[in-house]
């Protein structure tokens, strides 16, 4: 069983005449193997700041982030990490971008391969193993990023607004498809994203952020993903009334805080 | 059935919101050709200018002709070509290995970019006609210092976009590359310089272009073959047919070079512009 654990976390980045601006103020939060953690906010309320110091790209300020005990500092294959986009490598074939992690760490080309197709199939893009990755559609290419970052058996998913490029159809596939990875692995999972829907029904625990400075303003915990992988109809969960209150209450409490700090301001 | 099938526009007028200068000019170009070959053929004929200025198409063609067979100065055409290529040609490799790691390496790492861009930045807008006695000082009248020469011409360009192509890997790439468990070495070798040879092989069209341009003040040195001598050489005893045709060989040869590597970019580097 994994944990990753994150106390007291504050990142400042220096901005003008020593002045530091404060992206990150007290973040605590703890995570466990099943857990798929959706944090929700705003652009500028340091959700994004959050992942990379969960994949280690940057160092909090204050606190520390533990991951089974051994804290982070620095990133791992150990933390997949999938972005919105830019992300692959075009000179290389979409079973060699699944392979990369395999290959940076030495495991032998035949096995690569293996490895590779077994995660392809997860993502649902049998036979599209030898493809160039400029001739995939952006949904595609996102499950390629997917297969990417399982391939090296991470112990946790970081998703950095992987749906936010995609139009609204394939988003919602997509969310399905990732909920679908999620069980079938049972591996914990960090996702971003600034869709009030697509917080609501992904996450088992929605954290909501309010920027200057980034803090987690609201912690809730859910299971329409678990309903609708018991029912596999996810127009159903999210029609459904207990869906929709829990939406509108999550969203009028952003609004809320955008307008108070609008006030503020 | 007596109606008339709708007819299809033949006109472009589906494409006339494109960017602009879409679309193939070979045609163009040929016609362009075709135009300025005509004129000159009439200018020369008609006598509007005389043969010193301008020799006949047909003169020309003859001189290329025999300069196959019969020596012009101390070679035949092909052996002043196959000098010229061998001394562009190597000091185009040479620059390519040592340019390319310098400029990747000035991109990833501020000491070296601190060590190679005041010498860079200084030597490169200079015009290699201007250090050409310091080079032969140095290195004498032999190959040596014509290889250099070219060599340094060729350098510069590769180097910056070497450095420049560096710039090109997206941070998304690096850090997916890192939490996929890379090290610093490979995020260099296997990211890096992938995202950068786009820009490499541009760098190299324009550097060969360069050392082309060179070669002539390089065979200025004490050579007695190669095209860009057998070009001087003419000049020195008014044999304008000579200089032009050697002009041709020069510029047909460069453009056949340029083609070879748009073929080599459309094979290493497939996605440009489509990522």
């Amino acid at each position: 069983m994994s944990v990753l654990d994150v106390r007291g976390v504050s990142v400042s980045f220096p901005v003008e005449r020593g002045e530091r601006l404060l992206a990150l103020d007290g973040i605590d939060l703890r995570m466990a193997d099943g857990d798929f953690v959706v944090a929700l906010g705003a652009s500028g309320c340091g959700k994004t700041t959050l992942l990379n110091c969960l994949a280690g790209f940057l160092r909090p300020t204050r606190g520390e982030i533990l991951l089974d005990g051994r804290e982070i500092d620095g990133p791992g294959a150990d933390r997949g990490v999938v972005f919105q986009k830019h992300a692959l490598m075009p000179w290389l074939s979409v079973a060699e971008n699944v392979a990369f992690g395999l290959k940076m760490r030495g495991v032998p080309k035949a096995e690569r391969r293996v490895r590779a197709d077994e995660k392809l199939t997860l993502v649902d893009l049998d036979g599209f193993a030898d493809r160039p990755i400029y001739t995939l559609s952006g949904g595609m290419q996102q499950r390629v990023g997917l297969a990417r970052a399982l391939a090296n058996d991470p112990k946790a998913m970081l998703m950095d607004e992987p749906l936010g490029a995609l139009d609204a159809l394939t988003r919602e596939a997509m969310q399905e498809l990732i909920l679908d990875v999620w069980n079938k692995t049972g591996k914990m999972a960090f996702f971003i994203t600034h869709s009030v829907e697509e917080a609501v029904f992904m996450a088992t625990r929605l954290i909501v952020m309010s920027p200057r400075p980034g803090r987690i303003q609201h912690r809730y915990d859910l299971d329409f993903c678990r309903r609708y992988i018991e029912t596999r109809d996810a127009r159903k969960v999210k029609s459904d009334p207990d869906f929709i209150r829990v939406r509108e209450e999550v969203l009028s409490m952003i609004k809320a805080g955008q307008s108070r700090e609008g006030a503020g301001a | 059935m007596n109606g008339k099938a709708p007819k299809d526009r033949d006109d472009d007028g589906g494409r006339r919101f494109d960017i602009p200068d879409r679309g193939s000019s070979t045609l163009i170009s040929v016609v362009t050709i075709a135009a300025l070959t005509v004129l000159w053929w009439v200018a020369s004929h008609r006598g509007w200018l005389p043969p010193l200025f301008l020799p006949k198409p047909e003169t020309i063609w003859t001189q290329f002709a025999e300069g196959l067979t019969k020596e012009i100065g101390t070679a035949t055409l092909g052996d002043h070509l196959m000098w010229s290529l061998f001394r562009v040609f190597s000091s185009f490799v040479l620059a390519c290995l040592t340019a390319i790691p310098i400029g990747i390496a000035m991109g990833v790492s501020r000491h070296m970019r601190g060590v190679f861009d005041p010498p860079i930045e200084f030597y490169r807008p200079l015009p290699p006609l201007a250090y050409l006695p310091l080079v032969v000082i140095w290195f004498g009248i032999d190959e040596a210092a014509k290889i250099i020469l070219i060599y340094l011409a060729c350098f510069a360009p590769l180097a910056l976009s070497a450095r420049a192509g560096v710039r090109s890997v997206a941070l998304e790439q690096v850090h997916a590359a890192y939490s996929m468990g890379a090290s610093r070495r490979q995020v260099i070798w296997h990211v890096v310089v992938p995202a950068a040879m786009p820009e490499i092989l541009t760098g190299m069209r324009i550097a060969i272009g360069f050392g082309w341009t060179t070669l002539v003040a390089a065979e200025m040195v004490a050579a007695n073959k190669g095209v860009g001598q057998m070009v001087l050489n003419a000049s020195n005893f008014l044999r304008t047919d000579i200089v032009v045709m050697g002009i041709f060989v020069i510029g047909i040869v460069a453009y056949a070079f340029d083609l070879v590597m748009r073929w080599v970019e459309h094979v290493v580097v497939p996605w440009k512009g489509k990522m």
